[in-house]
C-alpha cells in the first residue's frame, strides 16, 4: 500500500496558497517584519512560532487585512491582496480574545458572517447547524456568550470563523485562555476539524509544544525574521541555529572549536576534557568556533564508562528534575560545564539508580548531537 | 462587619438629615391648605389642582420638555461622534488640545457659557426662543455625553469591530450591528444625563430664552421673586417624584441585569 505523504512544500509543481514576497512592515522606526519571503500551501496547518514581539502577530494581521505591508507583496491564490479590505477577503480569523459579540446568541454569532453575505435564510440555518454540530455546541445555540464556559466560547469562535468556509483560517493564540488539560484536548480537536474541513490553517502561538502538536510546518520567528520554517521533526532534530535549538525543547549547548576528523568533526570544548565527535552535513574550517547542541533524551547516563560510544564524559549529578514519567539530570563536568541527560522512569522511584552527588558517565552517539555555526 | 454603633447611627442620621430635610419640608408644605407657605393650616391637595389650571406653568413645562428631548437627542449624536473620534483617532498632533477642548465646557462657569451664547445669537441676528435654548443646551450637554461614552469606549475591545470587518461588515455595518448595541447603555445614560441637565438648567436658559419661550426653571425662579407660593411647592414635589421614580427604576433595572448576568456566568462555569 502506498500512502501519499502530505508535503507540498517539497513538490516543485505545487502552487502555494499564500506567498509572502519580500514583505517588510515598519511601525514608525520599528521594523516588525524584515524582508520576509514565505510560501504556505493549501490544506496546510502552518504555525508561526516565536516569543512575544517577534512579529508573528503582524504576519497574521497582514493576512487578515488589518495591517498593510510597507514593502513587498502578499499573494493569496496568486492575487495581490493589498487592495482588498478585510471584509472582502476570503480569509477569516479567530481572535485571541475570541471577540464574540456579547449581545448576540451563539447561533447569531455563527450566522453573523453568513447574513453579511446575503445568504438565503434556509441556507444560513443549514450552515449554522452544521457548524454547531462540528463543534458540538448544539445544546448551547440559544445561549449568550456569557452563559457558556471558556472552552465552549473557544469553540463558538472557531465555528463562527469557519462558517463562511474561508480559503484560509487564521488563529491568533486560539488556546491561550484555556487551562492545560483542556488545551491538549482542544489541540487534537483543532487538528481533527482542520482535516475534516480541509481548510488551510495558520496559527500564531508562543507555545512550542502546541505548534509541534498541531502544525504540518512551523516557522520559528525572531525579531521580525523567520529563522527556520520546516516540519516539527526537522525543527527539533535539525535546528538551523542555536536560537532555534534553544527555543524548541530542552537542549544543552556546548561551545568549542571544530577540527575535521574522519567523516565529521572533533570539538574541543574545555581544558583537560577529551574532544567530542559529531557528524554533520555542514562544513567547518579547522579551528572554527562552533556550538554543539545535544538534546537531553539523547544522552545516556551510566555508572560505568560505556565502551561502544566515542562521546563519553564523566561528571557529578548536580540536580535532578523529577517529572514523574521522566527525570532530567543536570550533570556538572570538572570544568564547570553542565550537561542535561534525561531518562524515562520505567521503574518506580524507590529503585532509582542515581542520586545527588553521584559520579556518572554521560554518553551519546556520533550522530546524536547537532553541530551549529556561531 | 455590620455593627450598629453609636457613631455610625449618628453620622448616618446627620448625613441624611442634611441631604433630605429641605426637600421633606417642601413636600410637606405642598399639602398645606394655607396661602402662607410657612404656616400649617391642615392637609389639602388644592394647590395641585391650581397648578393644573395654571396655563403659564403648563406652557413652560411644555417648552422645557421640548427643549430637553430635542437638545439631549442632538447632544447624544454629536457627543457619541466626538467620543468615537477621540478614542479611535489614535495619536495625532494636537490630540491633547482637542480632548481638552471637548471637556473644557464642563468646568466653564455657566454664566460665561450663557453670556457667550447670548452674544453669538445677537451677533448673528438670531431671534431668541425655543430654538436658541435648544442650541445652547445641546452645546453644553454634548460634552457630558462625550465623557460618558468615551469612558465606555476606552474599555471596548477593538477586536470586536475587527471581527465584524473580518466577517464581512462594512465600517457602517460594523458600527450599527456591533459597536452601537454594545455601547448602547452608555449612550442611553448619556442621553438621560443630557436630558436631566437640560430639564433643570436655569442660568444658560435665562441667557438664551426670549420673551416667546420660558422654561420651567425660569418660570419658577421668576415667580419666587414675587414670593413663594404653595403652588411652587406642589410643582417641585411633582418634579421630585418624577426624578425619584426615574432614578429608582433605572437603578433597579441595572441591579437586576447585573445580578442575572452573574448568576448565568456562574451557572455556565459550573456546567463546564
Amino acid at each position: 500500500m502506498t500512502q501519499t505523504v502530505f508535503e507540498p512544500w517539497n513538490d516543485p509543481d505545487a502552487t502555494p496558497l499564500i506567498q509572502f514576497q519580500g514583505v517588510t512592515k515598519r511601525f514608525g522606526d520599528f521594523t516588525a517584519i524584515d524582508d520576509q519571503t514565505l510560501d504556505i500551501y493549501e490544506r496546510e496547518f502552518f504555525a508561526l512560532l516565536g516569543p512575544s514581539g517577534c512579529g508573528k502577530t503582524t504576519m497574521m494581521r497582514m493576512l487578515a487585512g488589518f495591517e498593510a505591508p510597507t514593502e513587498g507583496r502578499i499573494l493569496l491564490d496568486g492575487q495581490d491582496i493589498a487592495p482588498i479590505p478585510p471584509n472582502k477577503r476570503a480569509v477569516n480569523m479567530m481572535f485571541q480574545s475570541y471577540a464574540l459579540f456579547p449581545h448576540l446568541s451563539v447561533w447569531e454569532n455563527i450566522a453573523f458572517g453568513l447574513k453579511r453575505d446575503r445568504m438565503e435564510k434556509s441556507a444560513i440555518t443549514e450552515r449554522v447547524d452544521r457548524m454547531l454540530k462540528l463543534t458540538r455546541l448544539e445544546k448551547f445555540a440559544r445561549r449568550k456568550p456569557h452563559q457558556i464556559s471558556g472552552g465552549q466560547r473557544q469553540r463558538v469562535a472557531l465555528a463562527r470563523s469557519l462558517a463562511k468556509a474561508p480559503k484560509l483560517l487564521l488563529l491568533d493564540e486560539p488556546l491561550g485562555a484555556l487551562d492545560a488539560k483542556l488545551r491538549q484536548d482542544t489541540q487534537f480537536e483543532l487538528m481533527d476539524i482542520q482535516e475534516k474541513t480541509g481548510t488551510t490553517f495558520v496559527i500564531v502561538t508562543h507555545d512550542q509544544e502546541e505548534a509541534m502538536t498541531v502544525a504540518s510546518r512551523v516557522a520559528v520567528m525572531d525579531h521580525g525574521k523567520i529563522v527556520q520554517a520546516d516540519t516539527p521533526d526537522r525543527i527539533y532534530e535539525h535546528p538551523s541555529s542555536v536560537y532555534v535549538a534553544d527555543f524548541i525543547g530542552d537542549v544543552t549547548i556546548i561551545e568549542g572549536t571544530a577540527t575535521p576528523r574522519e567523516a565529521g568533526y572533533e570539538i574541543a570544548f574545555a581544558e583537560g576534557q577529551p574532544p567530542l565527535y559529531a557528524e554533520t552535513d555542514k562544513t567547518f574550517a579547522k579551528g572554527q568556533a562552533c556550538h554543539l547542541a545535544i538534546r537531553p533524551e539523547k544522552v545516556s547516563i551510566t555508572a560505568e564508562k560505556p565502551r561502544d560510544k566515542r562521546n563519553a564524559l564523566q561528571g557529578k549529578i548536580l540536580d535532578i528534575a523529577y517529572l514523574g514519567n521522566i527525570s532530567t539530570y543536570h550533570v556538572e563536568l570538572p570544568g564547570g560545564q553542565v550537561i542535561k541527560a534525561q531518562t524515562a522512569n520505567t521503574r518506580r522511584l524507590s529503585r532509582r539508580t542515581f542520586t545527588w552527588e553521584d559520579t556518572v558517565w554521560l554518553s551519546w552517539t556520533d550522530t546524536a548531537a547537532v553541530l551549529l555555526e556561531d | 462587619m455590620r455593627r450598629v454603633t453609636w457613631f455610625n447611627t449618628t453620622s448616618l442620621t446627620l448625613g441624611f438629615t442634611f441631604l433630605y430635610l429641605p426637600m421633606l419640608i417642601l413636600i410637606v408644605y405642598s399639602f398645606n391648605r394655607s396661602e402662607l407657605v410657612t404656616v400649617w393650616a391642615g392637609f389639602s391637595t388644592k394647590w395641585y389642582g391650581e397648578l393644573i389650571r395654571n396655563e403659564a406653568f403648563l406652557d413652560a413645562a411644555w417648552v422645557t420638555l421640548q427643549v430637553a428631548v430635542v437638545s439631549s437627542t442632538v447632544a447624544t449624536v454629536l457627543g457619541t461622534m466626538a467620543a468615537l473620534t477621540m478614542v479611535r483617532a489614535g495619536r495625532f498632533w494636537g490630540r491633547t488640545l482637542f480632548s481638552g477642548m471637548i471637556y473644557a465646557p464642563l468646568v466653564m462657569p455657566e454664566v460665561i457659557t450663557g453670556l457667550s451664547l447670548l452674544l453669538l445669537f445677537i451677533g448673528i441676528g438670531l431671534d431668541r426662543g425655543v430654538f436658541t435654548i435648544i442650541l445652547a443646551h445641546t452645546t453644553f450637554s454634548m460634552c457630558y455625553v462625550s465623557v460618558v461614552v468615551s469612558s465606555r469606549l476606552a474599555t471596548f475591545d477593538r477586536s470586536l469591530e475587527e471581527a465584524a470587518f473580518d466577517l464581512g461588515c462594512s465600517p457602517g455595518e460594523a458600527f450599527r450591528l456591533v459597536t452601537l448595541p454594545i455601547i448602547a447603555p452608555a449612550v442611553i445614560s448619556g442621553w438621560l444625563l443630557a436630558f436631566t441637565l437640560s430639564l433643570d438648567d436655569l442660568v444658560i436658559a435665562s441667557f438664551t430664552a426670549g420673551p416667546s419661550a420660558t422654561t420651567l426653571p425660569i418660570k419658577i425662579w421668576s415667580s419666587i421673586r414675587l414670593g413663594v407660593s404653595p403652588e411652587i411647592n406642589a410643582l417641585s414635589t411633582i418634579l421630585i417624584a418624577i426624578v425619584a421614580t426615574g432614578v429608582v427604576t433605572a437603578s433597579l433595572i441595572t441591579k437586576r441585569a447585573s445580578l442575572r448576568l452573574q448568576a448565568e456566568e456562574r451557572a455556565a462555569e459550573q456546567q463546564a
